[in-house]
């Protein structure tokens, strides 16, 4: 490309263009050739700038992917992208696009196992995961190379320093309402369900309100504060999962409806032998 | 002065005089002691219900000496760590204490619990008891009646100590009977606002429902036992038609020492359920629902079992509402429907019941002996089809959780209820219906034809027939010719006595055969060889 001469002409037909409005008037065809001069500097600068705001294009193009997004791409391409398609923009019909769901994403619902799904249905159910660690990073920064999205923070443990007093009040406001207040799980519409938090990791956990897998809502950084979000998991991981029943077998936690089996086929049916006893000894 | 000398053999019956001079109680207590009771396991059910209620009274009365029943807000700072610098109404926080700090409390508070479900649930039980045999005919209504009447006034009972704890749950529950008392047309709101004091949650709800739970409601529950146990003994209990037991005597055991003492145990047996339970199995883990908030709901929100088939109802109830454009236009909420009609109906019919079944049969006579419930199919079907009713409603009442355990779509379990509510019931009266018929023709058949032995004899034509025990006398024909009277007719031949003593024991069977008597010119019987296999004889 020809830079410096469209730059040249720019700041000669500018300044000539100053001079000459107050002395004579320009030919026709100059007039023209400048016109063409300036209208192709302006798309030159034009298509520069976008180029140097907007590098993304290009590398779409020209394999820029780190060595571990190129070995998730690998992954990707053998076990995603039947249903995700090509580049992960989604199938019709089969699996939707992924462009912009982020690490956060792939990591909940491949490190749950949800993903490879084994069949349409209602909701994907946890089942043991088909990658190990390392591939399900590398997957994750495949689909961040992206399209972007939101990303967890490092480490295993996301709860440190979490407080259990306050997370158990966000749990009870933001979560008991379809996982209950036990963490067990609950019933959703038309098949759909809350999980059971039980078998969840501080990631996944965290990883589930960043990104709102299936029915649930997404808890982002302006609703919980990443804080919050570690009180939360404090409580979950520290107050659920370590609350030794301290009354005893704890009926599956589900309220009422156990207890009221309970007392029929334990209360009942031991006393109505116990009748049936002190009735046969006559 | 001489020492007289004291008989040790006439100490209680002086003392007994020295009583009875005074206060004039031996005639009275004389006839009380010798009352006679007639025994059967299915007569003790409605004691279960006394004796929990005593347990509910012996450990409500602990509870209430560490209770607080109020709303003032409070920061805990008991020992259970994860709620420790929560803000809370008092109420909950001294339940937790209850249940974290004071001695025995946790235990107590869990014994109160289960001893309330197990009294709502001992009292369903005696209530069929009492349906299926007929024992609320005249003249007995009233205490049908009675008895109908405590199980509303007990749910009011498990309702009211269901809300004080001020839990998550909890508050969930008042919520919705406030939503359900709003739903009531035109006096809706009043009634809503003279009882939590204006908006719910108010500030003196839980006040009026301590009062209510530890005060008027027992002695309301205190009153209706008395007189329902009082007319046991006025108008006598039931007894099952049998040998020597007629319409106007009563064949059982004295009320001292045999009938008391059998009582005694039992309650301790009651005791030693709840106590098992109440130290075993956790109910109502307040401390996971947390302090109640407005904007606090779990999912697998139920109330106790007892009340589950209302919240059944709910869920089954399509969103009929109602609009009447009288001025501003009128709404009858669908919720009224299912809570507040259905619980009335509910609580009028089975009152009148009795009534009823006697007009439909013409029937003014006394009865005093009980029916099989085979022996009246109709009532037995009714009661049939009322559980069923109850059944699905009450098990749509968790439909999420059995969703969720069971992974059925929710949606499905709640057409599955509409429909099975509609369907089921009348299936359950019909099955019922054939299932009592066949009984009675069983019955019927054994005392025509004899009990069968299990012995074929071949007819010198080469015939093969059963050979059957007749249990009576026979006619020409060689049919019996004993009349059904109502109670069991034997049907194996071990019931006649035929295959020996019968095995005694409960659990054990006592093996050990009974010895036969030594008479003075045989030697001592020998114990009888070990049994030889019966094989064919020719294989040896």
């Amino acid at each position: 490309m020809t830079s410096d001469t469209p730059g040249g002409a720019r700041s000669r037909g500018l300044l000539s263009r100053l001079r000459r409005a107050r002395s004579s008037p320009r030919s026709k065809a100059r007039r023209r050739l400048g016109a063409a001069v300036r209208l192709l500097a302006a798309l030159t600068l034009a298509g520069g700038a976008y180029t140097v705001f907007a590098p993304d294009l290009q590398a779409q193009e020209t394999s820029q992917l780190s060595a571990a997004a190129q070995e998730g791409k690998a992954l990707y391409d053998t076990s995603c992208v039947t249903c995700h398609g090509r580049n992960a923009q989604g199938v019709e019909g089969r699996g939707p696009s992924l462009i912009g769901v982020g690490a956060a994403s792939v990591e909940f619902q491949v490190s749950t196992g949800r993903m490879p799904l084994a069949r349409q249905e209602a909701q994907a159910e946890r089942k043991p995961p088909v990658f190990t660690d390392d591939q399900i990073q590398q997957l994750a920064q495949y689909v961040q190379e992206l399209g972007g999205g939101p990303q967890l923070p490092e480490g295993e443990n996301l709860h440190r320093g979490g407080d259990p007093v306050e997370g158990g009040r966000l749990f009870r406001i933001n979560c008991s309402s379809c996982h209950s207040f036990g963490g067990g799980g609950g019933a959703l519409s038309s098949g759909k369900f809350a999980p059971s938090l039980r078998p969840a990791t501080d990631r996944q956990i965290y990883a589930a309100m960043l990104t709102g897998p299936q029915n649930m809502p997404v808890f982002g950084d302006n609703q919980l504060r990443p804080e919050q979000k570690a009180d939360i998991i404090a409580y979950v991981q520290e107050v659920l999962a370590k609350d030794r029943d301290p009354g005893g077998f704890n009926l599956g936690r589900l309220g009422p409806s156990t207890e009221g089996v309970a007392v029929f086929l334990i209360g009942i049916v031991a006393l109505v032998f116990a009748a049936l006893w002190i009735a046969g000894k006559s | 002065m001489k020492r007289r000398k004291l008989d040790m053999a006439a100490l209680p019956g002086r003392a007994a005089r020295e009583v009875d001079d005074r206060l004039g109680v031996n005639t009275p207590l004389r006839s009380l002691l010798n009352k006679v009771f007639p025994d059967h396991w299915s007569f003790l059910l409605g004691e279960i219900a006394l004796f929990s209620f005593i347990v509910l009274l012996l450990t409500g009365v602990y509870l209430t000496f560490f209770f607080e029943p109020s709303l003032t807000e409070v920061t805990y700072n008991g020992s259970y760590a994860p709620l420790r610098g929560a803000h809370m109404s008092a109420a909950y926080a001294s339940t937790l204490d209850i249940s974290f700090d004071v001695r025995g409390g946790l235990i107590v508070r869990q014994m109160h619990h289960w001893a309330a479900l197990l009294f709502m649930a001992a009292i369903v039980v005696h209530m069929l008891r009492v349906f299926l045999t007929g024992a609320f005919r005249k003249p007995r209504e009233l205490n049908w009646m009675i008895g109908y009447l405590l199980f509303w006034v007990g749910f009011l009972a498990g309702f009211t100590g269901y809300s004080i704890p001020d839990d998550g749950l909890s508050g969930t529950g008042l919520r919705i009977a406030s939503a359900i008392m709003l739903s009531i047309p035109v006096i809706g709101s009043w009634i809503t606002s003279s009882i939590f004091g204006g908006e719910f949650p108010g500030e003196i709800i839980i006040s009026r429902f301590y009062i209510a739970h530890v005060l008027l409601i027992p002695a309301l529950l205190v009153a209706l036992i008395s007189a329902h146990l009082g007319l046991v003994f006025k108008q006598k209990h039931t007894q099952w038609p049998g040998p020597g037991r007629t319409n106007s005597n009563v064949v059982g055991e004295r009320m001292f020492p045999r009938y008391a003492i059998k009582q005694g145990g039992f309650f301790m047996i009651v005791f030693g359920v709840i106590a098992l339970l109440g130290g075993l199995v956790q109910i109502n883990p307040i401390w996971l629902f947390g302090p109640y908030e407005a904007a606090v709901v779990s999912a697998a929100s139920q109330p106790d079992w007892y009340v589950m088939f209302l919240d059944g109802s709910t869920r089954l109830m399509p969103p009929w509402e109602i609009n009447i454009p009288i001025g501003d236009g009128y709404v009858i909420p669908p919720l009224f429907w299912p809570t507040v009609v259905l619980p009335g109906i509910l609580v009028v019919l089975p009152l009148a019941y009795p009534f009823i079944e006697a007009r439909l049969n013409k029937d003014r006579r006394i009865h005093n002996l009980l029916q099989r419930p085979r022996d009246v199919p109709g009532r037995t079907a009714l009661a049939a089809m009322a559980v069923t009713f109850w059944l699905v409603l009450t098990l749509s009442g968790a439909n999420d959780v059995i969703a969720d355990k069971f992974f059925i779509s929710l949606n499905a379990m709640t057409w599955v209820g509409r429909i099975g509510l509609i369907i089921l019931p009348p299936l359950a009266y019909y099955v019922t219906y054939r299932i009592c018929l066949g009984l009675q023709q069983h019955d019927r058949e054994v005392l025509a034809h004899g009990v069968e032995t299990g012995i074929i004899r071949r007819l010198p034509n080469g015939k093969f027939v059963e050979v059957h025990q007749p249990l009576g006398p026979t006619d020409e024909h060689g049919h019996g010719t004993l009349e059904y009277v109502g109670w069991a007719v034997p049907k194996k031949m071990n019931r006649l006595g035929a295959l020996g003593p019968a095995i005694r024991g409960f659990f054990f069977p006592i093996e050990k055969p009974v010895e036969a008597p030594v008479s003075p010119g045989h030697p001592p019987v020998e114990p009888r060889s070990e049994r030889q296999e019966v094989g064919s004889g020719g294989s040896r």
